[in-house]
C-alpha cells in the first residue's frame, strides 16, 4: 500500500493546472476542431452525405485505403522486427549508424519519398504505394519495439530455454507475447500514418489509384464537391479515432509494464541462428538506403545550380533559394510553437495521470487526433474559419507554421510524455520538502531530467515540419511556398530542368534531415517512442 | 514542537489514518512502528504536507500548518530509497535545500563538507550519486535533508531498502547523527530493532490508529494488548500471577522486578525459553541455525504444546531437552 500511496500527490494546484491545460486545448480547439467541424458542417449542409456513402465507388476507395495501409503496416512490422532485435539485443559495432539510417525515411518529406519511389519503380501502382508507405514507417516499428525489448528481462527467455524450448519456440511463446503491446501500439500508429498518407499516394497513384485522403483533396480542390469530401472526412475520422484508441490502450499496457521491469543489461553478441536475424536486419537497412541513394545520385550539378532560379520557363513564382528560406523560417516557428504546446500538454497529462483522473486517455487521444485527420480537411477548414478570427491570419506568414505545429505537437507529446511519466513522484516531493515551490520543482527536477528529450523532440519536430506537405500545400501562397511544395510543383510541370531541380531540392532535404537526426542520436534518451 | 491532533486521512472509502494524536518534543526522536499498511507512512506524509487530511490538525509550536505548503514547512524528508537527484552530484544534492534558501555559495560549500563529514562521506562532493552504493545513497539523502537545518526530520523507512548487516550498522550511525545534530525527528519503520535503536519514544500503530506510546523499554516489556505483543515478537501467551516481583505460570516462576503485582498475561518471545540442564521437559522437533543463536521447536511433555525456544548450539531432533524461563524474552500484558 505504501507504494500506491507514494504515487499520489497534489502536484500543481488545480487552478494552475487548468490554466496550463487551456493553452494547448485552446489551440487544438481553434486551429483544429473548429476548422474540421466547419468543413464537415459545410459538407453536411449541402446534403447528399448519405448518398455519397451509399455509392460503390466510395467503398472501393475505403477498400483500397485499408488494403494499402494494412499491407504497408504488415511490411513495416515484418521489416521492423529484425531491426528492433538488432538494436535491442545485440552489441555489434555501428548500431548508432543503423539508428540514424532507419530514422531518415521517417522524417523525409512525403513528396521526396514519392519521387524516390517513382524514380525506382516508374510503373507505380499499388505495390509502389505499399512499399513507399512501409519505407516511411519501418523506423516507427523498430524504435518502438526496440524500446520495450531492451527493458525486457532476458531471464524469462533463459528460463524457457532451460525448460527445453528451442530458440524459435522461445521467441514465439515468451518474447513475442511480451512484445505484443509495443508491436500493437506501433502497428496502430503506422496504420494511421499509412491510411492518411497524402504526398506518396498523390505522386505514385496518379489519377488511377486513390485513397480517402487524396480523394478528399481531389473533391475539395478540383471538383468542389464539399458534401462528398465531408462524407469521406467523417468516414476517415471514425477510422482514425478507432485506430488511436487501440494505440492508446496498447500504450498504457506498455508504460505500466516498463515501470515493473528495470532496465536490464540485455545486449549480447549474437550467436547461432541469431546471425540470420542480424543479416535480415542489415538487409532491411540496406533496402532502406536504396531510395535515398537513388535520389542523391540523380541530383546533378545542373540541378543544384538551378536551385537559385525559378525552374523551367518560370515554373515557380519564387526561386529555389526563397523556397529554402521559407521552409527554414516556417519550420522554426512551427517547432517553437509545437514544443511549447507539446510540453504544456505533456505536463497536464502527467499531472492528470498522477491525480488518477479517469478521462486522461481521452485527453491523450484528443492531442493525437491531428496526426490522423486529413491535412487537406484541416487546411481547407482554415480557409473557412480563419477569416472569423481577429487579425488577418489568412495572409499571415504564421498560417503555415500554425498548421505544421498541429502535426508536430503530437510527436512532441509522444516523446516527452513517457520521460516525464518515468520521473518518480517522490523525487519531486523530496525537492518540495527541501523548500522548492511547485514551479521551482518543475525547473529543478523535470526540466533537467527531461531536457534531453525536449531537445530530441525539438529536432524531430523541426525535420517533420520541414517536410510537411499536406496542409502546407493547401495553405502556402505561391510566394510563401516551402521546398516540398516547390518540389511537387516542379515535378508536375514538364521540363528536364524541373526534374533536375526537384532531385537537387530533395537531396538538400535529405542532407538536412540526416544532419538533424545525427545530432538527435548524440543526445538520445532511453525512454520515448520515436 | 510538533503536535498532531485528531488527524484523519482517507483514500476514497479507505481510512488510512484515523483520529491520530501524537506529539514530538524538541530534540526528541519518535518512531512510528507498525506492520506495513497500518497507515504510518500516510501519517508521515500528512505531517510533511503531501497528503491533505480530512480532519484534524498538524501544528508546529502552536501554529496550524494546514495552509502551509510542503516547501514552506521547513521539514526534512528522507525516503526509503533515497530519491537523490540523479542529474546532480553528491554536493549538488546536499546543497539543494541551501540553494532554495538562498544561502551564499561559500557557506553552502562549508555546510556540505560539514554534513558529509557527519555522515561519514567526507570528500565525496564530486561523486555521481548513481555510482554510490545503497548505504552511501541513504547517507547522502540524510545529509541532504539535514543540511538546511530542518525544524523536523521525517524519515520514511530510511533503512528498509538495505541489506541486514548494513541496516544494523547504519541504524547505529543514524542514531549517532541524530543525537549530534540534535534533530527533532519522526521515523517510520516496521522493524522494532530499528525503532528501538533510533528512538527516544515509540508509537505503535495498527489499522490507522496509535495503540501505544512510550519509551522503547516500556513498549517492549509491557505491550498494550495481545496484537501489539504479537507484532513485537511474542508467540505464546500464558496466564500468570505476579507476587513480590516474581511471576508464576504453568512453565514455572521467573523474577520480573518491573512487573505489576496481580493477575497478568505473560507474552513469550522465542528467547523467553532457553535450553538448560534441567527445567520443563520436552522433545525436540526441529533445530534451525540463526545468525547468533539456534532456534528450537519443542513439544512439551506435560501439555503436548509446541513452543519456540533458543539455544547456544544445535541439538539433534528427537532428543529429550529441558527449558527454563528467561526474563529478557518476556512481556507482561494487563
Amino acid at each position: 500500500m505504501d507504494q500506491r500511496v507514494a504515487q499520489r500527490s497534489r502536484g500543481l494546484r488545480p487552478r494552475g493546472l487548468t490554466l496550463l491545460a487551456l493553452v494547448p486545448l485552446g489551440f487544438l480547439a481553434v486551429f483544429f476542431v473548429w476548422p474540421v467541424v466547419a468543413i464537415l458542417r459545410l459538407g453536411l449542409d449541402e446534403g447528399g452525405v448519405l448518398a455519397t456513402l451509399g455509392t460503390g465507388e466510395v467503398w472501393r476507395l475505403v477498400g483500397f485505403t485499408v488494403a494499402q495501409a494494412a499491407g504497408a503496416t504488415a511490411v513495416a512490422v515484418l521489416a521492423g522486427l529484425p531491426v528492433a532485435f538488432l538494436l535491442a539485443r545485440t552489441n555489434l559495432p555501428g548500431l548508432g549508424l543503423v539508428r540514424v539510417i532507419i530514422l531518415v525515411p521517417f522524417v523525409l518529406p512525403s513528396v521526396v519519398v514519392g519521387l524516390a519511389f517513382r524514380a525506382l519503380l516508374p510503373e507505380g501502382g499499388g505495390w509502389a504505394i505499399v512499399l513507399a508507405n512501409a519505407f516511411f514507417n519501418v523506423a516507427v516499428v523498430a524504435r518502438t519495439v526496440a524500446g520495450l525489448w531492451t527493458h525486457l528481462d532476458r531471464r524469462a527467455e533463459d528460463a524457457a530455454r532451460a525448460l527445453g524450448a528451442s530458440r524459435p519456440r522461445t521467441f514465439t511463446s515468451v518474447t513475442l507475447p511480451a512484445l505484443a503491446p509495443a508491436i500493437g501500439s506501433a502497428a496502430a500508429v503506422v496504420f494511421l500514418f499509412c491510411a492518411t498518407s497524402f504526398g506518396v499516394v498523390l505522386i505514385l497513384g496518379g489519377a488511377r489509384l486513390r485513397t480517402l485522403e487524396t480523394e478528399i483533396y481531389l473533391r475539395t480542390v478540383e471538383l468542389l464537391d464539399l458534401s462528398g469530401a465531408a462524407a469521406l472526412s467523417l468516414l476517415q475520422l471514425g477510422a482514425v479515432v478507432a485506430a488511436l484508441s487501440i494505440g492508446a490502450v496498447a500504450r498504457r499496457r506498455r508504460e505500466t509494464a516498463l515501470r515493473l521491469r528495470g532496465q536490464s543489461e540485455s545486449a549480447r553478441r549474437p550467436s547461432g541462428g541469431e546471425w540470420f536475424v542480424v543479416a535480415l536486419a542489415l538487409a532491411v537497412v540496406a533496402l532502406l538506403l536504396v531510395p535515398v541513394v537513388s535520389l542523391v545520385t540523380r541530383s546533378t550539378a545542373a540541378g543544384w545550380r538551378a536551385l537559385t532560379g525559378f525552374g523551367y520557363e518560370g515554373s515557380l513564382e519564387i526561386s529555389g533559394l526563397d523556397a529554402i528560406r521559407n521552409s527554414l523560417a516556417a519550420a522554426t516557428d512551427a517547432t517553437l510553437l509545437a514544443v511549447t504546446l507539446g510540453t504544456m500538454a505533456s505536463v497536464v497529462l502527467v499531472s492528470l495521470t498522477r491525480n488518477r483522473v479517469r478521462f486522461v486517455e481521452v485527453v491523450d487521444t484528443a492531442f493525437m487526433l491531428p496526426l490522423g485527420v486529413s491535412a487537406v480537411t484541416v487546411g481547407f477548414g482554415y480557409l473557412i474559419t480563419l477569416d472569423l478570427l481577429p487579425g488577418d491570419l489568412r495572409t499571415s506568414p504564421l498560417l503555415v507554421p500554425l498548421a505544421q505545429a498541429l502535426v508536430v505537437t503530437p510527436l512532441v507529446i509522444r516523446i516527452m510524455l513517457p520521460v516525464l511519466r518515468s520521473i518518480d513522484e517522490r523525487l519531486r516531493q523530496a525537492a518540495a520538502a527541501l523548500g522548492a515551490g511547485p514551479w521551482r520543482v518543475w525547473w529543478e527536477v523535470d526540466v533537467p531530467m527531461a531536457g534531453r528529450s525536449l531537445l530530441t523532440a525539438a529536432a524531430f519536430g523541426y525535420v517533420v515540419a520541414l517536410g510537411e506537405f499536406g496542409a502546407t500545400s493547401f495553405l502556402a501562397r505561391p510566394d510563401t511556398a516551402t521546398l516540398p511544395v516547390a518540389i511537387a510543383r516542379l515535378i508536375s510541370r514538364p521540363g528536364e530542368l524541373n526534374n533536375q531541380m526537384a532531385y537537387a531540392a530533395c537531396t538538400l532535404l535529405v542532407l538536412v534531415t540526416v544532419a538533424v537526426v545525427a545530432v538527435v542520436e548524440r543526445v538520445r534518451v532511453p525512454v520515448g517512442e520515436f | 514542537m510538533l503536535a498532531v491532533s485528531g488527524l484523519t486521512v482517507r483514500y476514497g472509502p479507505l481510512t488510512a489514518v484515523s483520529e491520530v494524536d501524537v506529539e514530538v518534543a524538541d530534540g526528541e526522536v519518535l518512531a512510528l512502528l507498525g506492520p506495513s499498511g497500518c497507515g504510518k507512512s500516510t501519517l508521515l506524509r500528512a505531517v510533511a504536507g503531501l497528503e491533505p487530511p480530512v480532519a484534524g490538525t498538524v501544528r508546529w509550536d502552536e501554529k496550524d500548518l494546514a495552509d502551509v505548503p510542503v516547501h514552506r514547512r521547513g521539514f526534512g524528508l528522507v525516503f526509503q530509497d533515497g530519491q537523490l537527484f540523479p542529474h546532480r552530484d553528491v554536493a549538488g544534492n546536499v546543497a539543494f535545500g541551501l540553494r532554495m534558501r538562498h544561502v551564499p555559495a561559500e557557506d553552502r560549500r562549508t555546510r556540505v563538507a560539514e554534513l558529509l563529514e557527519l555522515v561519514g562521506l567526507a570528500g565525496y562532493e564530486r561523486r555521481k550519486v548513481t555510482e554510490l552504493s545503497g548505504g552511501e545513497q541513504q547517507r547522502v539523502a540524510l545529509a541532504r535533508a539535514l543540511a538546511p537545518r530542518p525544524r523536523l526530520l521525517l524519515l520514511d523507512e530510511p533503512l528498509s531498502a538495505l541489506d541486514r548487516a548494513l541496516r544494523e550498522q547504519l541504524a547505529m550511525d543514524l542514531a549517532g547523527v541524530l543525537r549530534v545534530a540534535g534533530a527533532t525527528a519522526l521515523v517510520v519503520t516496521h522493524d522494532h530493532d530499528e525503532a528501538f535503536t533510533l528512538a527516544d519514544r515509540v508509537a505503535v500503530m495498527r489499522a490507522g490508529r496509535i495503540v501505544q506510546t512510550g519509551p522503547p523499554d516500556e513498549v517492549w516489556r509491557r505491550p498494550a494488548d495481545e496484537d501489539t505483543a504479537r507484532f513485537l515478537g511474542c508467540g505464546l501467551f500464558l496466564p500468570a500471577v505476579v507476587h513480590d516481583g516474581v511471576a508464576t505460570c504453568e512453565l514455572g516462576s521467573v523474577s520480573l522486578p518491573w512487573a505489576p503485582p496481580g493477575d497478568v498475561t505473560l507474552g513469550l518471545r522465542p528467547s523467553a525459553l532457553r535450553l538448560a540442564a534441567d527445567g520443563i521437559a520436552g522433545k525436540l522437533i526441529r533445530s534451525v541455525h540463526r545468525r547468533d543463536h539456534v532456534r528450537l521447536q519443542v513439544r512439551l511433555d506435560e501439555t503436548d504444546q509446541v513452543v519456540d525456544a533458543v539455544a547456544g548450539i544445535a541439538e539433534t531432533p528427537g532428543d529429550r531437552v529441558h527449558l527454563t524461563l528467561d526474563p529478557t524474552g518476556l512481556a507482561v500484558l494487563p
